[in-house]
């Protein structure tokens, strides 16, 4: 008797676990419980007491509701934004998928920048709404609120959406729909009791995923919400860095780790009740060219909100690094923030030419999406046979996604002091901290696709003669293919635009990209403004020319999402 | 035969041994490694002398701000992941010498550094350059409104300067905290909240970072913000003229620099407890102290000398004001009431 595997990957389950869990625990669970016994030394010696929850539970309050909000807005773009992507064909289509994912490797600073030039005072938006109105003031304010926290969360996480579940939609049979039409639903009715429970691990990993990074936000709160508003991270890291306070932060970073948990292990409960395993479709046959006025207003509203809300911002950027202000005080074009970036004008000893920190941010980019798509495709299936164990273990890859970055890179820096592994010699650190990251993206793209493979299939490989090698070649490569370029393409992102945990990793004489604008734009002077900017339309080039042909990569017929 | 071969093996390689530990050994190349905040630079010429000079190699650590490069070192104290340690400065020294991370070291070149940059005298943590914390103002925004410039702290107040002005959060930013502690020098522990809560009722604009502040709300900067006045440095006049797209008529900026307006920060370089190459750390930190690096310090870092030897760059001269009366508080008072100050301001201005 051929006994079917529950998920068909050729070796045993221990091995599966092995290689993850053990990254885990030596660049996750060592670190952070180093530094937080640190905390706790700390606490013992010079006395912790906390006379008042205040301090927790404010920050603690912020950071779920503003998560919340965040996750619903951007769902309600994204949703949309994945069904017209995954069902019709259109003009520009491939374009503008790679151009929503490109705010995701963008910096914060500049993403800032780029929402300044459109936002701003002196922003188009403004200047234009000034002259038109007559006003003397600029009319919208966009730093130090609370909805330019959450405009610039949708902007930085739509991609999330639109890949995730983008990728299922697409792959979805369309013929459950057209079932439960003919036998009377109305369209309505079928998306609502066919179609979205269908899609439903996709929606709620790509919520989740969203929620997370909205939870853990740190930079955009700082910048854009300003002094008024404090997450926890933000709370973190001003503990840390500013109070010394070890003990409090690391009383928050635990807190942080605890929602985090809690959180993903709700996300298994609801998401493993009931698990419809479909075969899904490989070819995008069922993609329609626009043909009724409805449809076509449809799709153009939805790419023109795309656009305002993600492309802009990144076009203003880009066209302000071509603009110099002249000794007249007039905006002239100028290609001179380019030309000076190659050059060495202060003759500094830290200085780096854009190709030198391009090509490391690409070294440790591929590094990642090497070590995430492995150690991912590997948990994947260990979870996905270890039924029972699902929730626990998957809760436990997502934990360095709530991980608070300044705990986690300061316990980098207490443990990892001795050579081979050492932060101020060994360079693979940086693209292993991305991994931590990048791994549960991996996971989430790669399992309710896993999940949906059907036994039968395996079964009747298995009953032909296949071998379990060859039935993972043939059946669930090709079924998997889809995800793991998703997978990969947001380890990709991750690592280029990754900086909190680079700045603590990363050597002065290697920097990345995100590095290198961070210090042009810490600088005085119009010129280091203007060379930070053109700096991020190179970041922008690469990653988009980059996303371009890692999507080539997958066969014809499934170049669509 | 076998053996007779095996014995003059052995033999050449003792010969061979002897010889080679007669020979001179080709000189090894030290390293030495300096932890620093990201804002260190230096030219590529004045690093290459001393390590052809010294036949040593030099590697930089740099962990984010000074206040982060601090913790490092203290919490990789067992374990030093460098030689020498720069950039602490005045609002963090004494935290700095009570964890007792440095080792003393007596330069002879402290001989020519004015007495008043030598706050540490045990001389575990050495002055190497300072800078002001000043206002920056819009020279146009003024002379086109006609409106005089600020002289006083107190004139910040006034109505006519009403949202005019934009700082950093001393919780997040170190130009913030510096700012906050130049009002604590000026109206004393009594009277700063008082202070700063005019300055709010008229219209204050608080960011979180310094880059925020200079590049999205002032004016002057190619932002184009709403604010003619944003904190900075007395260097960011002359600095602005430096990185001008086209070379300017005169400095688009400038500092107030009425008393107490300002805040010295001065910057210090240890070396730090338990290095193994002791030698080559006093000769970093003489080298740094030198007029070499001293003269190379302030386009690259856009600090000020403390060796009263070296000469300023022309630029800096011409368009950086050195204000005559900054304000200073004690390191040991700042240490002991920072955490205090900063969650009084916290609570009394942001909540």
């Amino acid at each position: 008797m051929i006994r079917p595997r529950k998920a068909g990957f050729p070796t045993g389950n221990a091995l599966l676990w092995l290689l993850p869990l053990a990254f885990l625990a030596l660049f996750f669970f060592l670190p952070l419980g180093k530094i937080l016994a640190f905390a706790a030394m700390s606490a013992a010696k010079n006395g912790f007491a906390l006379t008042s929850l205040a301090p927790v539970w404010r920050p603690l309050w912020f950071t779920t509701w503003q998560a919340g909000l965040s996750t619903v807005l951007t769902l309600l773009l994204g949703m949309p934004a994945a069904y017209v992507f995954a069902h019709y064909r259109f003009r520009g289509k491939n374009l503008l998928r790679v151009l929503t994912t490109l705010p995701f490797i963008l910096p914060t600073v500049v993403a800032v920048a780029g929402f300044t030039a459109l936002l701003g005072p002196h922003g188009l938006l403004n200047l234009g709404l000034m002259r038109l109105f007559q006003l003397n003031t600029a009319p919208i304010t966009f730093m130090n609120t609370l909805w330019g926290i959450l405009l610039v969360h949708v902007f930085y996480n739509t991609t999330i959406v639109l890949r995730v579940v983008g990728s299922a939609w697409a792959q979805l049979d369309e013929r459950w729909e057209q079932t439960a039409r003919v036998l009377g639903a109305s369209p309505r009715q079928a998306l609502r009791e066919v179609t979205l429970p269908l899609l439903r691990p996709s929606i709620l990993a790509a919520a989740l995923l969203v929620f997370l990074f909205d939870f853990t936000s740190f930079a955009v709160i700082l910048m854009v919400g300003g002094p008024y508003f404090a997450t926890l991270e933000v709370a973190i890291y001003q503990q840390t860095m500013s109070l010394f306070n070890l003990p409090l932060a690391g009383l928050l970073a635990v807190v942080q780790l605890v929602c985090t948990f809690v959180i993903t292990w709700i996300y298994g409960k609801v998401n493993g009740r009931r698990n419809i395993p479909l075969l899904p479709k490989l070819t995008s046959e069922t993609l329609r060219n626009l043909r009724s006025f409805g449809e076509r207003l449809a799709v153009f509203g939805i790419n023109t909100l795309l656009i305002t809300l993600l492309v802009l911002p990144m076009l203003a950027l880009a066209a302000r690094s071509l603009l110099n202000l002249g000794a007249d005080g007039v905006m002239r074009f100028s290609t001179q923030n380019y030309t000076q970036l190659f050059v060495n004008s202060s003759n500094s000893y830290f200085y780096v030419p854009p190709a030198g920190a391009a090509l490391n941010s690409l070294f440790y980019a591929l590094v990642t999406v090497l070590l995430s798509l492995v150690l991912g495709t590997l948990a994947a299936y260990a979870m996905s046979r270890a039924r029972r164990l699902q929730g626990l273990l998957s809760a436990l890859i997502t934990l360095p996604l709530g991980a608070s970055a300044v705990t986690l890179g300061l316990g980098f820096l207490v443990t990892f002091t001795r050579a081979p592994l050492d932060v101020s010699h060994f360079p693979l650190l940086i693209p292993i901290a991305h991994s931590l990251v990048a791994m549960p993206f991996v996971v989430r793209t790669l399992q309710p696709a896993l999940n949906a493979i059907p036994v039968s299939l395996r079964q009747a490989a298995g009953v032909l003669g296949a071998s379990s090698m060859k039935t993972w070649r043939n059946v669930d490569a090709p079924l998997l293919r889809r995800p793991l370029l998703v997978g990969g393409i947001f380890a990709f992102t991750l690592s280029l635009g990754e900086f909190g945990a680079t700045t603590f990793l990363a050597r002065p004489e290697t920097p990345t990209l995100p590095v290198a604008i961070a210090r042009y734009i810490g600088m005085p002077g119009e010129l280091n403004y203007g060379q930070a900017l053109a700096m991020s339309t190179i970041l922008l080039l690469i990653c988009g020319l980059a996303i371009f042909l890692l999507e080539r990569l997958q066969p014809a017929g499934m170049t669509e999402i | 035969m076998k053996q007779k071969i095996t014995s003059m093996l052995i033999l050449a390689l003792a010969l061979a041994f002897a010889l080679s530990a007669c020979q001179p050994k080709p000189a090894e190349t030290a390293t030495l490694t300096i932890m620093t905040h990201d804002s260190f630079a230096a030219s590529e010429d004045v690093i290459a002398a001393f390590e052809a000079e010294n036949n040593v190699k030099m590697v930089f650590v740099k962990s984010g701000d000074a206040g982060s490069t601090l913790n490092r070192a203290i919490l990789t104290r067992e374990n030093p992941q460098a030689d020498v340690l720069y950039g602490v400065d005045n609002t963090l020294l004494s935290r700095a010498l009570d964890e007792g991370i440095y080792e003393p070291y007596d330069s002879p070149l402290l001989a020519g550094i004015p007495a008043e940059f030598q706050l540490d005298a045990t001389h575990n943590a050495l002055p190497v350059d300072y800078g002001d914390v000043c206002i920056n103002y819009d020279k146009a925004y003024f002379a086109e409104h006609n409106l005089p410039v600020p002289q006083t702290l107190a004139d910040l107040t006034q109505p006519e300067y009403n949202s005019l002005l934009v700082v950093e959060n001393p919780a997040t930013s170190s130009t913030g905290l510096v700012f906050l502690l130049a009002t604590i020098a000026e109206y004393g522990e009594d009277g700063y909240i008082t202070y700063w809560q005019q300055l709010k009722d008229n219209g204050l604009v608080i960011v979180n970072d310094w880059s925020t502040a200079y590049y999205t709300n002032f004016s002057a900067s190619s932002g184009k913000g709403a604010q003619p006045m944003a904190l900075s440095y007395a260097s960011s006049p002359p600095v602005e003229v430096i990185y001008a797209a086209e070379p300017p008529a005169d400095a688009p900026t400038a500092s107030l620099v009425g008393r107490n307006m300002c805040f010295r920060q001065i910057e210090f370089a240890g070396i730090l407890k338990g290095t193994p190459n002791r030698a080559l750390a006093e000769k970093f930190i003489d080298y740094m102290l030198s007029v070499k690096f001293q003269e190379d310090m302030p386009l690259q870092m856009f600090m000020y000398p403390v060796n009263s030897e070296a000469q300023l760059p022309e630029v800096f001269v011409k368009y950086s004001q050195i204000p005559a009366e900054p304000a200073a508080l004690d390191p040991a008072v700042i240490a002991a009431n920072r955490d205090k100050w900063l969650n009084d301001w916290t609570e009394a201005i942001l909540r």
